[in-house]
């Protein structure tokens, strides 16, 4: 640990320790196509940081490439001093780095209480006792009851998923999330496909819960991006384009032209 | 709640009388396709695994179990076990391989598993061949009780079975349930949250197993034989049909769908083909107009009257 501090001070760019997550020279080739090319990435600790750009600039496939969904065709990821580059999802998942997905990803069958349940399962250490009854489980009702209250979900607990609104879903999603109680949570266009009246309650949802921790967030809503983000990493064509406060990057004349017509809604 | 425990005594009281009025042979064998059907919906129903040879493991615990029998004197209890323990350590085998897959290619590998089982057991010296394994004997439960009376007998498949109901029913209500129906609805989310689905969908898969074997053995225990047939493809496409006219994912619905496919069976024996052509109709009628299976519409009908009546 030391030893690596040591190396990272030399570096012009970074004190090591104030990033949760880095990425270096991250690439990722489908076929012969470049979906993400070369990307360096620092996520500053304890900060809201924004990846935006156009519709297929690689965003979601740099994300996909962060959380371990996908493997990295070249570079290093590290988190925490840590280098996750060769772990899978779930133990990634266990080191405190969880995200959402793009696509609601609830589990419709389950009431909004077990969708939440399931998740603080992920600690308890009960999950293959199949021979015990739901009881053994009971113990994490209440923790699961107060991450619903806390999304504003109380009154539904007993409802399955499918059953809830869209914007009630993603709620349900951040709650399920946040019963790993993450050091870093990454959110895939949490407000994707939502309503005025739903982007809003999202918003103050994910400053709250971003509190105590670190949040990398795709998104698509620049509005979202300039209320709740700290620091903007643009991406083209599976690029760096350039990376700043929202003030540096909206008026960055290269950002300018690479959003022309390029945003599709809002 | 009160509903509920009426509902069961009926069912209770209909259970013990019903060999005093049908032929105990028939209702043993829908009690076997019980078991059996529990074994699949835990998989297709709970885990969301589609197995396309399930008869691998109903057919070689009946081998296993009949064989027991035969050559060990073991008392009924533990040949029974022996046949369960022997197709959980299969299905082990067969989950390591095949759920390196998903979806359709792992029913594709189960099939191919399944055909390669049929084909050791037809060429095996123990199991008889073509001719199958005859007059396997039905030794004393626990070594003391004599069970070779059909009227008797009957009484223990039925233990048997509300025994493995309820281990069914113990697992999918249990931790470990709850993540496999997590499993079902998005094993990526589940991943995303720690977890290892693999190990998850192998543990189910060896208790499916399990289960399957045990529903076989006792089948060869009624029968007092085993042959080819209950390792065959037919086996496997009859508790797929069970599941899906009962209702898929509900507790109940392949119980009842066992019920209806063996009663079935039995009233068209002797029309030779047109048991099966009544099978595929019944699948079709299914997959078009009743997704939800007999017990499935049943209860969203039940739902609705509720819902009217409240309102
Ligand atoms: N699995 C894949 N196979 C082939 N091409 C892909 C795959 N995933 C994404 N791409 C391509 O990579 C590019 C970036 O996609 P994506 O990361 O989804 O962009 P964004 O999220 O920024 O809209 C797109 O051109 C897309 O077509
Ligand atoms: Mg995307």
């Amino acid at each position: 640990m030391s030893e690596t501090l040591s190396l990272d001070e030399r570096r012009p760019d970074a004190d090591a320790s104030a990033y949760a997550l880095t990425a270096r020279g991250l690439t990722k080739q489908f076929g012969g196509f470049h979906a993400v090319k070369n990307v360096d990435l620092s996520i500053r600790r304890g900060s809201i940081h924004a990846l935006i750009g156009p519709n297929g600039a690689g965003k979601t496939t740099c994300f996909n490439l962060l959380t371990k969904t996908l493997t990295p065709t070249a570079g290093t990821i590290t988190f925490e001093g840590r280098d996750i580059t060769g772990m899978r999802a779930a133990d990634v998942a266990r080191l405190g780095l969880v995200r959402s997905f793009q696509i609601s990803a609830t589990f419709p069958h389950l009431t909004a209480l077990e969708n939440v349940r399931v998740a603080l399962q992920s600690a308890y250490g009960k999950a293959f006792h199949f021979w015990r009854s739901l009881s053994a489980v009971e113990p994490l009702n209440a923790r699961a009851e107060e991450l619903l209250d806390r999304v504003g979900l109380a009154q539904s607990r007993n409802l399955t998923a499918a059953e809830l609104s869209y914007g009630k879903k993603r709620a349900l999603e951040i709650a399920t999330t946040l019963a790993l109680d993450p050091q870093i949570m990454l959110l895939d266009e949490p407000t994707a496909g939502m309503g005025h009246e739903d982007i809003e309650p999202i918003t103050e949802l994910i400053r709250e819960a971003a509190k105590g921790r670190t949040v990398l967030i795709v998104e698509h809503n620049l509005s979202v991006v300039s209320t709740l983000c700290d620091r903007i990493t643009v991406l083209q064509h599976g690029q760096l384009l350039t990376e700043g406060s929202y003030a540096e990057v909206s008026s960055n004349p290269d950002v300018i032209t690479a959003y022309m017509g390029g945003v599709d809604d809002d | 709640m009160m509903t509920r425990i009426l509902l069961l005594g009926v069912l209770a009281v209909l259970l013990i009388a019903a060999p005093f009025f049908a032929y105990p042979v028939t209702l043993m064998t829908i009690l076997c396709f019980v078991i059996f059907a529990c074994s699949f919906n835990l998989l297709l129903g709970y885990t969301g695994l589609l197995c396309f040879g399930h008869a691998m493991f109903f057919g070689s615990a009946a081998y296993v179990t009949g064989y027991l029998l035969k050559t060990t004197g073991l008392s009924l209890e533990l040949a029974l076990l022996g046949g369960a323990g022997a197709t959980a350590l299969l299905g082990l085998f067969v989950g390591l391989i095949a759920l390196r897959r998903s979806g359709i290619q792992f029913a594709m590998i189960t099939f191919a598993i399944a055909q390669f089982v049929y084909f050791l057991l037809l060429r095996a010296p123990f199991t008889g061949g073509e001719d199958g394994m005859q007059s396997i004997p039905r030794s004393a439960l626990f070594g003391v009780f004599d069970i070779s009376s059909s009227f008797t007998f009957y009484y223990v498949v039925l233990g048997i079975t509300v025994l493995s109901v309820w281990f069914f029913y113990r697992i999918v209500h249990s931790p470990f349930g709850e993540v496999l129906k997590a499993i079902r609805d998005n094993d990526q989310r589940v991943e995303s949250l720690g977890f290892k689905p693999e190990r998850f969908k192998l543990v189910a898969f060896v208790l499916s197993a399990a289960l399957a074997g045990l529903a076989g053995g006792l089948k060869a225990t009624v029968f007092q034989f085993a042959t080819l047939t209950d390792v065959s493809f037919p086996i496997s496409s009859e508790v797929i049909l069970m599941t899906l006219l009962g209702g898929l994912g509900t507790l109940s619905g392949p119980i009842v769908g066992a019920g209806i496919i063996i009663l079935l069976n039995d009233y068209l024996a002797d029309f030779g083909e047109w048991a099966l052509i009544a099978q595929g109709v019944i699948l079709l009628l299914v997959i078009m107009f009743f997704r939800r299976g007999v017990v499935g519409e049943l209860d969203r009908v039940l739902r609705k009257i509720r819902a009217r009546r409240a309102s």
